[in-house]
């Protein structure tokens, strides 16, 4: 019985525009493909997102973003983690950024980054892919 | 072991990852509680319960800011549901709670109730020991707004306030059956909306028809009604000192309230792990025979046998005369 490992997503918004929708349908596409995700709304700092992260003990960080704060924000967070030991999380974006600052933030660890249009069937197929719970092997 | 001594210490990721095994069931998890028990049984435990959309969370950051300022931390467990059909969840509690994220001083874990019914999750208590061991002074625990089935809190919380809005005369109704079982204290949020006097009126009645109804042993508690408004942090003084004010109620009445909260919620607890344990070691030697949970229904489907049969013939198996 039990034993299975269920994976744990953060879904947060850095930066400082308030519109939500984005991070809202990827939840719910999230919590459709089996997740516990933890949603915790617009505005949210790196230290904010980081120790939420620590707290709730996610595999995976998909952070939603429009407003253009991502080249500072990004590389904080993974400074954040890189701190705390946390490295082992998954870090991922989506939403509008220019083509050139993709590699930049691939070089920072982001995993990957998923641009608008792509299908959510997609994005989760990458997950399940790339996203394994963590401690699963003690699991099996 | 290592991990007791960093739980005890506070260290966020043990104490993360410590959950994390609680809730997967992973059975390592088991012999650390095992070893944090003896640390816990210090910290005080308040129940928010109500409706979905009620105000819980809003309440709850609120009523922490008063804590905090008061010097006590706290430790957070917040319960929303998981969907039965994909097994996942959004747990969305924290929206209301930013405010705290960077204080030390707060600990705040999400769960999702897997497939539990009664407004907690099965591993609500355990998370509450680890909390408790870790050293928070306060836990609050937000239920998964089922507004029916109240009693698991009632039974868990040293004070369970009871959530609710002006105009939810149906809820009135619901939570009529239990009401003295249930709250030690009620609140009605979002009084800046219409019919908050009628709502707290109803509510009146109903606590003093329950209070005449409700003999128990030892000194009565009267409910407090208080009119809240979380959003813009009105009524929270109030509500704190209710909180203080029942707190101060079963430590004055050792013997015959606060003894009475604990060994509901131990009974709670022990009764839920012996159940969880038998379920598993029968299935688990079925399954050793050869003998899986999916075939063994499949049987009564067929009527092959009737369910009370085999469930019998199981039990009695591992146990012996169970009749
Ligand atoms: N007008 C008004 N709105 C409020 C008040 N308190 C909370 N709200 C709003 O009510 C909505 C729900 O609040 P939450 O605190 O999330 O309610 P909840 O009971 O925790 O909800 P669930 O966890 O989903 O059951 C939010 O939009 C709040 O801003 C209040 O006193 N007055
Ligand atoms: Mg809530």
């Amino acid at each position: 019985m039990g034993s299975d490992r269920k994976l744990r997503v953060l879904i947060a918004k850095p930066g400082l525009d308030g519109h939500d929708r984005g991070a809202r349908v990827i939840a719910r596409a999230f919590r459709d493909a089996g997740f516990e995700v933890i949603y915790t709304g617009c505005h949210q700092t790196p230290e904010q997102i980081v120790s939420t992260a620590l707290q709730e003990d996610v595999d995976l960080i998909g952070l939603s973003i429009l407003s253009g704060a991502h080249m500072y924000s990004f590389p904080r967070i993974m400074e954040l983690l890189k701190e705390h030991n946390a490295e082992d999380i998954v870090v991922i974006g989506g939403g509008i950024f220019p083509t050139e600052d993709i590699p930049k933030l691939k070089e920072i660890g982001i995993k990957e980054i998923f641009e608008p249009g792509t299908l959510l069937e997609d994005i989760i197929q990458w997950v399940k892919t790339n996203v394994k719970p963590r401690g699963a092997a003690e699991a099996a | 072991m290592e991990i007791v001594q960093k739980i005890l210490d506070g260290d966020i990721r043990a104490v993360a990852r410590l959950m994390r095994d609680i809730d997967d069931e992973i059975p390592s998890a088991k012999e650390v509680l095992k070893e944090l028990y003896p640390y816990t049984g210090k910290a005080y435990v308040i129940g928010f319960t109500g409706s979905p959309g009620v105000g819980k969370s809003t309440l709850v950051d609120r009523l922490v800011d008063k804590l905090r300022a008061v010097g006590k931390t706290v430790g957070i467990l917040a319960i929303d549901p998981t969907s039965p059909f994909t097994g996942g969840a959004i747990l969305g509690d924290r929206i209301r709670m930013q405010r705290h994220f960077l204080d030390s001083g707060v600990f705040i874990r999400s769960l999702a109730t897997r497939g539990h019914f009664g407004g907690l999750t099965r591993s609500t208590h355990d998370m509450i020991d680890v909390l408790d061991a870790m050293g928070k002074d306060i836990i609050i625990v937000e239920t998964v707004g089922v507004g029916q089935d109240e009693i698991e809190i009632a039974h868990t919380a040293h004070t369970t306030v009871l959530v609710t809005v002006p105009g939810m005369g149906d809820e009135v109704q619901a939570i009529k059956a239990g009401i003295m079982e249930i709250g030690d204290i009620f609140v009605v949020n979002k009084s800046d909306r219409e019919g908050s006097r009628k709502t707290i009126r109803e509510l009146r009645n109903l606590v003093e028809l329950g209070l005449r109804r409700h003999k128990t042993e030892g000194p009565p508690w009267e409910p407090p009604i208080i009119e809240t408004v979380a959003s813009k942090n009105k009524g929270i003084d109030e509500l704190y000192e209710a909180i203080m004010k029942h707190k101060k109620y079963l430590f004055d009445n050792k013997k015959t309230k606060l003894e009475r909260v604990l060994f509901d919620r131990a009974k709670l607890h022990f009764v839920g792990i012996l159940r969880d344990q038998l379920f598993n070691t029968v299935l688990k030697r079925a399954r050793e025979r050869g003998e899986d949970l999916d075939e063994l229904v499949a049987k009564i489907v067929h009527r092959d046998v009737d369910p009370y049969t085999l469930a019998n013939k199981l039990v009695e198996r591992e146990l012996g005369d169970s009749k």
